[in-house]
């Protein structure tokens, strides 16, 4: 499998910049990149290629296949060019435009019926520039869903900013998103590169762990975005967790822009790792064991114009249905 | 195939993934995977009987909802469950809607 890297940012946070650096890198030396224009600043790279402008959005009332045309097409026509032996390569990054949501791309990698036997998501690194990014997270939705669908994210024109700014905007990074790793442009190249890989979600420290509880933080009162986890000390049955989380995000996906969580599931001994954006969950992640702290089911989610208070009393309503016997 | 829009062989649904290193699912053996789709299509008929609709699965391969007048409707993936239950009550069933969430809890 080769996995697909999604390169996403602000208009202007560097994505470009970014890119052309760690493709100096020999741990990039194999990789192919898709881009969806050329900007200002000039990519040399053997493995370029534009991603064709004739959007094709198939999404015809069903989520679960929607499919961006033209990344599918890109993605296949480097597919057959490595079938055929024309090209190798062992990554693919594709830059999106400042203004994308990622979560298309994410959900055609899942739903394609060729793709994704061939390619896996490789994470989503999303570029936040020091100097304006506390202002666009305050005003733009589309900054907000592309940090929250990070994986990574590297700030970008850290000298340009003075240092008690950036601590402010990692203070406000870490409530969009308490999971992504952050790194800075000023860091090495292949520290940056051996980062691309998301691996397993991590999630916050738990601070309570009496019984159930929830709270939640308003990053921005004028877009509704709140972050907001709930906890949960009793184990969760794993089937009706499923169609509380399918039927939230059936109906309400479209304003989840995050979710992630740890489960201590009934009858397992090692915890499950869930994850997604929006509509699209990730395969549940079995994990080895649990990490520090107590074994306590947890989730996170960074919602737009979405009561928690009603997500803690659904969930709960949900959960608390005990009556179903495993059928022999 | 997706019944809604052509697309071949979407059912590899996150609850029930397809086994493979690393991965959480009870889609391991035919026992567990029976097992696990009866206790799945039970959970959600609890659910859907807000909309006094049913599911039930189809000779292991698809599932049929259907409504108190007899009307249904066959899909594959069950990722479809959602808004083909919707077409068939006509009305949607929203988790964070206080009366379906006093239904299920009472149920």
């Amino acid at each position: 499998m080769i996995p697909v890297t999604l390169l996403t940012g602000f208009l202007g946070s560097g994505k470009t910049t970014l890119l052309q650096r760690l493709l100096t890198d020999p741990g990039m030396a194999r990789a192919a990149v898709l881009i969806n224009e050329f900007g200002e600043v000039g990519l040399d790279h053997h493995l370029l290629d534009r991603i064709d402008e004739n959007v094709v959005l198939m999404k015809s009332g069903c989520i679960c296949c929607t499919v961006r045309g033209e990344v599918a097409d890109a993605l296949l026509n480097l597919q057959g060019m490595r079938t055929r032996g024309e090209i190798d390569f062992d990554r693919v990054v594709i830059e999106t435009t400042g203004l994308a949501d990622p979560y298309p791309v994410l959900q055609t990698l899942r739903a394609h019926p060729v793709l994704r036997s061939h390619f896996e998501n490789g994470g989503v690194l999303t570029t936040v520039d020091a100097v304006n990014a506390a202002r666009q997270v305050e005003n733009r939705a589309e900054a907000v869903r592309q940090i929250a669908a990070a994986d990574r994210i590297v700030l970008t024109k850290t000298d340009l900013a003075q240092e008690e700014d950036i601590a402010a905007l990692c203070a406000t990074l870490s409530r969009v998103n308490p999971s992504a790793r952050v790194l800075t442009s000023m860091d090495p190249t292949d520290a940056i590169v051996s980062h691309l890989d998301p691996g397993v979600p991590t999630l916050p420290e738990v601070e309570e762990t009496q019984g159930n509880h929830h709270h939640h933080h308003h990053l921005n009162e004028d877009l509704g975005v709140v972050t907001f986890s709930l906890t949960v000390k009793e184990s969760v049955d794993w089937t009706e967790f499923g169609i509380w989380l399918t039927l939230l995000l059936h109906r309400h996906g479209d304003r989840i822009f995050r979710f992630k969580g740890i489960l201590a599931i009934a009858g397992e001994d090692r915890p499950v790792a869930v994850h997604g954006v929006q509509h699209l969950v990730h395969a549940p992640v079995h994990m080895k064991h649990w990490p520090e702290g107590p074994r306590t089911s947890r989730m996170v989610f960074i919602l737009e114009g979405l009561d928690p208070e009603r997500i803690r009393r659904s969930f709960a309503a949900f959960m608390r249905l005990k009556s179903v016997k495993a059928v022999a | 195939m997706c019944s809604l829009c052509g697309i071949l062989g979407c059912d590899d649904h996150w609850t029930h993934a397809v086994d493979r290193p690393g991965v959480f699912t009870r889609n391991t053996d035919r026992r567990s995977r029976r097992v696990e789709s009866a206790r799945r299509v039970a959970a959600a008929n609890r659910v859907l009987s807000f909309r006094r609709v049913t599911l039930a699965e189809w000779q292991g391969t698809s599932y049929v909802v259907s409504n108190a007048t007899g009307a249904s409707s066959v899909f594959e993936s069950f990722s479809h469950l959602w808004p083909e239950a919707e077409a068939l009550s006509g009305r949607e069933i929203d988790p964070l809607d206080d009366a379906v969430i006093g239904w299920v809890g009472s149920q």
